[in-house]
């Protein structure tokens, strides 16, 4: 099947180049988020369709079966308990989005909101909330998500509430410094000088304009919160056995890199691809959201 | 310079109490009475009682909260629950491996980090600048303990050049030793080389658009002395801040690449000590892995206001 062809007039072709042009641009200039984002929507598609698309349940044992290598009866081979790896690194994939997810929205939610509180209502409040935010910014980052996960004890919520925590210092920051900004802005001070109430200008006028800032910082959050649970899991803290995520399946196959490399390789892939797309996404907004960046 | 390193000190004073408060709060936190933990699970009431007031568990917290803050500056963080030695003792005796790790990674990442920027700015558009850009995105989004199980399987089992764990220590044979720090101070540096390489690129791309570079050249020297002793040289700084910036990915790293190599050092001591419910040990590994962060930060500040004018008499950026 072939299109028509265009009528050749010289208007359309030069629109036509110039068009491209602006393509060939926008390509280069977000060739990142154009790599980036499939490969998040590929994860994103794979943890949400896991039940169709795994070859079986992801707990299922078979006796007989273990350390399978690939391409055998079990397409990336099968673990120490005769589990299909493909079949879990699928249902991995729900665990580290979840995760990631959950713990970006608590970091969001709490930071966001006590980053805005200060920002507006200074004073008392602005000292507090920066001296805790500091506090906990005086940790390393997967110190301060060991440390709390040692409180709440081992889980993959728990591993989410202790990613959380992690990234609400940032949120809370970010949102202090984005409001500052804000706040001293003419349509602030107009919106003040007709009487509305401080609670309509944050919502209605201020939020608006740095959810920009904060919607960048999720993406990077999410990266971060993915790597984190990934990690709290490999040390045994996050999500726990015979529950699959990938940071946890990296934990368990070190026991068994001689006899199954295939083991340490596949679940450690996915999470790679599944960060460099959160990373390279995560670019491209930036630089979206930048004018620094889009001028040049 | 006096003034503005005393002015930074006061500013610590307040984070680094709260920050204790919350590192003093996890034993109270976590499930469990210290004092039943600690004498056994078939002592008698009586025993656990006497524990408790022994231990100073029958104050009110900020009594004992003061307590505490007073034996950790003497340098006593307590006595383990499990092996019953003082927590000093433990966290000394790991403290070593960590230190070698660390400053072998970031040895690692400076020797393959600055002159991957350097090469990726002078080539900038061609293809060793693509080669640099893509490793720097791939490294910085693949997880540590992924590329540590990478190498062992590539190195150590494959093709059997090092050995895929363990530590020897320097004292005892330093070459040994290098051999099994190799593997570990890789894993944890490819990270760092990818940042360095990163804004090392930008920073030197950035100087090399200044007037002094053009006098450079036109003084007839050649590109590369223009380029090392010139271009070079005036990014280093924000270069450096970068890397200062990296403590934290350092200390958090160890603890990883530590459990991926089964290298004894302080990352080891605090999961492991999770994993005994020896929760005075893993409050006492905290508490050091916390100073040591604090500490680069500071150290960090205090360098950028020796070396920036403006910071150190106390200006704000923007004011």
């Amino acid at each position: 099947m072939t299109d028509p062809a265009p009528p050749d007039t010289g208007a359309t072709r030069a629109e036509g180049g110039a068009g491209r042009r602006r393509w060939r641009r926008l390509v280069r200039r977000y060739r990142s988020g154009l790599l980036g984002l499939p490969l998040v929507c590929a994860v994103l598609a794979t943890a949400v369709l896991a039940a169709r698309l795994a070859p079986s349940p992801p707990l299922e044992m078979n006796a007989g079966q273990e350390l399978q290598p690939p391409l055998g009866r079990f397409l990336l081979g099968s673990d120490e308990f005769g589990r299909d790896l493909l079949s879990r690194i699928l249902f991995g994939a729900r665990i580290s989005l979840v995760i990631g997810v959950t713990s970006v929205m608590i970091g969001t939610m709490l930071g966001g909101t006590a980053g805005v509180a200060a920002g507006f209502l200074g004073g008392r409040t602005e000292t507090a909330v920066l001296r805790l935010a500091d506090c906990l910014l005086s940790f390393p980052p997967l110190i301060l998500g060991i440390a709390v996960a040692t409180i709440l004890g081992p889980g993959a919520m728990n591993a989410a509430v202790a990613v959380g925590i992690v990234t609400i210092p940032t949120f809370a920051r970010l949102a202090w410094t984005s409001v500052l900004g804000e706040k001293t802005k003419d349509y602030v001070r107009a919106i003040e000088s007709l009487g509305a109430s401080g609670a309509r200008i944050v919502g209605r006028h201020i939020l608006p304009n740095v959810m920009g800032v904060l919607l960048v910082q999720m993406t990077i959050a999410m990266a971060q919160a993915v790597l984190l649970e990934a990690s709290l899991s490999f040390l045994g803290l996050g999500t726990q056995p015979p529950n699959p995520s990938w940071g946890g399946m990296l934990n368990d196959s070190r026991a068994f890199l001689r006899e199954a490399p295939w083991y340490g390789l596949f679940p450690g892939l996915a999470l790679s691809l599944l960060l460099l797309g959160l990373n390279l996404t995560a670019d491209s907004l930036r630089d979206l959201m930048d004018p620094h960046t889009r001028i040049r | 310079m006096t003034g503005y390193v005393l002015r930074r000190l006061g500013q610590a004073v307040p984070t680094v109490l709260l920050t204790t408060v919350l590192i003093f709060l996890i034993l109270h936190l976590v499930p469990g009475d210290p004092a039943a933990v600690l004498a056994g699970s078939d002592a008698p009431p009586e025993v656990v009682e006497a524990l408790r007031k022994e231990m100073g568990l029958d104050r009110s917290l900020p009594v004992q909260y003061v307590i505490w803050l007073g034996r950790v500056a003497r340098g006593d963080l307590g006595v383990s629950y499990v092996s019953k030695f003082p927590v000093w003792t433990l966290i000394l005796r790991r403290l070593p491996a960590t230190l070698e790790l660390t400053i072998a990674g970031l040895l690692v990442g400076i020797a393959l980090g600055l002159p991957a920027g350097i090469v990726a700015a002078m080539c900038r558009g061609r293809l060793p600048d693509l080669f640099v850009t893509s490793s720097n995105a791939l490294f910085l989004s693949i997880p540590n303990f992924w590329i540590g199980i990478t190498f062992i399987l590539a190195f150590a089992l494959a093709l059997n050049w090092l050995p895929p764990s363990g530590r020897v220590p320097f004292v005892e044979s330093p070459l040994t030793a290098l051999r099994f720090l190799l593997l570990p101070a890789f894993t944890l540096g490819m990270h760092i080389a990818a940042i360095l390489a990163r804004f090392s690129r930008t920073a030197l791309l950035e100087v090399m658009n200044e007037p002094f570079i053009r006098t450079a050249r036109a003084k007839g020297l050649t590109e590369w002395v223009v380029i090392l002793r010139h271009g070079f040289a005036n990014a280093l700084l924000p270069v450096l801040t970068i890397l200062g910036l990296q403590a934290g990915y350092l200390l958090g790293g160890a603890v990883v690449v530590e459990s991926v190599f089964a290298w004894p050092g302080l990352g080891r001591l605090i999961v492991e000590s999770i994993g005994n419910r020896d929760y005075t040990a893993v409050q006492g590994t905290l508490l050091v892995f916390v100073a040591m962060f604090m500490l680069v930060n500071l150290l960090t500040d205090l360098a950028y206001g020796w070396a920036d004018p403006r910071i150190r008499l106390g200006r704000r950026r923007g004011a």
